[in-house]
């Protein structure tokens, strides 16, 4: 199953607590978490009990996710014991760029 | 979205300070009651004509939540200018501060409330909260009416994908530390307010809110809160200076001072960095249509700029350093223009004029060869004598180099020969004469630059924002020095 990236939309794993925002990238990707497929927000979330190793490593608030190009970004705004991938292949989170504190 | 994630994970941290302190959690609960307040409410856009206070974050969040713009109008307008514009946000709730009601009077499609019905809303444990967050990327988060010192006020649109985009490339969530806390003074009706509600969610920090800006008031909120964070506009700065140079006692808990919304004499940079040693300064550049800062000059830069002997790194000090990671600058015929995800450049009723995403700042600035961006000031405001474009921020900086001269202003006024001429307003703190004055421009700069006159008064105008008010001098001085 695909979804259609598109800055500010919204999606929930299906077998975790895991929420994300798309940052940045378009398409259709096949966005998992825990190993399956990820659902719009709206759809609801699942319990858990399937996350499937390796994808087990879990999303931590507030981390940004991104791919090995960058293509792609999503910032995590539900933590949760899976973690992101598009496919088989896992993403992981994008270095900080501390800036000084402007407001 | 942000309050969601703030609420989630940093539910128990204090979101604003003071006598009656509120969590992140308490935040959202008020903003999604105060939300479905307004989603019931037939109104179009929410507006808000007040100082500061906590109905400021949780009507911006309960706003937002609802799906309606949040539009913070400024409070010191004169009555019939707060009318004009609150009429184009019709309908709409306006939600004030004692004596707006009176103020505003009866408007067709304006209903009002007081702002503390707003709060007992927010209170009200009999309402129910909003399911759900709201927050549709591409609808508008904030109407907010540019200062219009050039003319009519238009209302800048910035989307929720606009200010998200600012606070997710440029901050880290959660990342303040607990003990962290952010002095807020500037009006709610700057993007600086609306900003630093955000980043200051976002980042999880505590906030001490002042109700207007008062020098002897905000020294003595940052000392009894223990603020580590504050932002200021330039004429806030230097007075803060003038209490601390005062009583001596320095600001111990304060640790990063950032400072932006107009340009700042590097003599009270340098002011600043003696008085304040230890405190990080960071010297932010953004616009209303940028969602705020696009540009950041860091605490090292200002360190290794003032210790420096090379002129052109000495320079820095008065440049507002290199562009944030979501924005890319160029500037084309010596104008800054920007293009990133948080650049709006959208007016109601005018679209978003941007070309391929590039919007042009009217500000007039230059990058040097490490890419540190120097802003010279509002394009408007060049001065064209004989054909010639001239600076005011060039001479006003030289100017302000002479030790009698507290305070410069430059601008051009009609001329029948040139088109535009020179003329300058000074504010002394020493003796000195106008031609000595004129002297000194003439031997750093070169005669076209010199003002041919200079008028000395006690103060410069500037509306509350720190902003100059050029127009208003221009007419001053034609009317002044004319033939």
């Amino acid at each position: 199953m695909t979804v259609s990236l598109k800055p500010g939309a919204r999606y929930a794993s299906t077998v975790c607590s895991t929420e994300v925002v798309v940052v940045k990238g378009s398409g259709d990707i096949d966005l998992r978490c825990g190993g399956a497929p990820m659902n719009p927000v709206d759809d609801g979330h699942g319990d858990g009990t399937g996350v499937a190793e390796p994808f087990n490593e879990g999303t931590l608030v507030g981390k940004r996710y991104t791919n090995d190009d960058e293509s792609v970004e999503f910032l995590c705004t539900k933590a949760g014991d899976g973690s992101l991938s598009i496919g088989d292949t896992a993403l992981f989170v994008k270095g900080a760029k501390p800036l000084p504190s402007s407001d | 979205m942000i309050l969601e994630m703030a609420s989630d994970s940093l539910g128990d941290r204090i979101a604003l300070d003071g006598r009656e302190p509120m969590t992140y959690a308490q935040l959202a609960t008020r903003a999604r009651r105060v939300a479905t307040y307004l989603a019931k409410h037939p109104c179009e856009n929410v507006v808000l004509v007040d100082l500061n206070s906590p109905a400021v974050p949780i009507t911006l969040f309960g706003a937002a939540i609802a799906g309606k713009p949040f539009a913070p109008v400024n409070y010191r307008l004169a009555d019939d200018r707060l009318r004009a514009i609150i009429k184009r946000t019709t309908p709409c709730l306006v939600i004030g501060g004692t004596g707006v009601s009176e103020r505003i009077g009866d408007i067709e499609g304006v209903e009002y409330i007081d702002r503390d019905v707003l709060l007992a809303v927010g209170n009200d444990e009999s309402l129910p909260e909003t399911d759900g967050w709201g927050c549709d990327p591409d609808s508008t988060a904030v109407l907010l009416f540019t200062s219009g010192t050039t003319g009519d006020p238009k209302a800048a649109v910035l989307r929720h994908r606009n200010l998200a985009a600012y606070l997710v490339s440029s901050l880290e969530f959660g990342s303040a530390g607990e003990d962290e806390a952010t002095i807020v003074s500037v009006p709610p009706y700057h993007i600086a307010s609306v900003s630093s509600v955000l980043s200051t969610t976002y980042v999880g920090r505590r906030v001490v809110q002042l109700a207007s800006f008062d020098p002897q008031h905000w020294v003595d909120n940052v000392r009894r809160y223990n603020v580590t964070h504050a932002m200021v506009v330039p004429t806030m700065l230097n007075r803060i200076l003038d209490v601390i140079d005062a009583d001596g006692e320095g600001l111990p808990s304060l640790r990063s001072l950032a400072y932006g919304g107009g340009p700042m004499p590097m003599a009270v940079v340098e002011r600043a960095i003696t008085l304040l040693p230890g405190v990080d300064l960071v010297n932010a550049y953004g616009l209303t249509e940028t969602s705020s800062t696009i540009s950041v000059l860091g605490p090292d830069d200002h360190l290794v700029a003032f210790y420096s002997d090379e002129p052109h790194v000495r320079a820095r000090l008065g440049s507002v350093g290199r562009p944030l990671p979501g924005v890319e600058v160029e500037i084309r015929d010596g104008v800054i223009f920007v293009r990133g995800d948080q650049v709006s450049g959208e007016y109601v009723g005018a679209g978003d004029g941007l070309d391929d995403g590039w919007f042009n700042t009217r500000d007039a600035g230059y990058l040097d060869d490490d890419g540190y961006l120097f802003v010279q000031g509002r394009v408007d405001d060049v001065i064209v004598r004989g054909g010639e474009n001239l600076s005011p921020g060039e001479i006003e900086a030289v100017l302000l180099e002479h030790p009698a001269v507290d305070a410069a202003a430059v601008v051009g006024i009609p001329d029948v020969e040139w088109g535009e001429r020179v003329v300058a307003v000074v504010v002394r703190c020493d003796d000195c004469t106008e031609e000595e004055l004129r002297a000194h421009v003439r031997a750093a700069l070169r005669s076209a630059s010199t003002p041919e006159r200079i008028a000395f008064r006690d103060e410069l105008p500037f509306n509350e924002t720190g902003k100059l008010l050029r127009r208003v001098l221009r007419e001053e001085l034609a009317a002044e020095f004319a033939d």
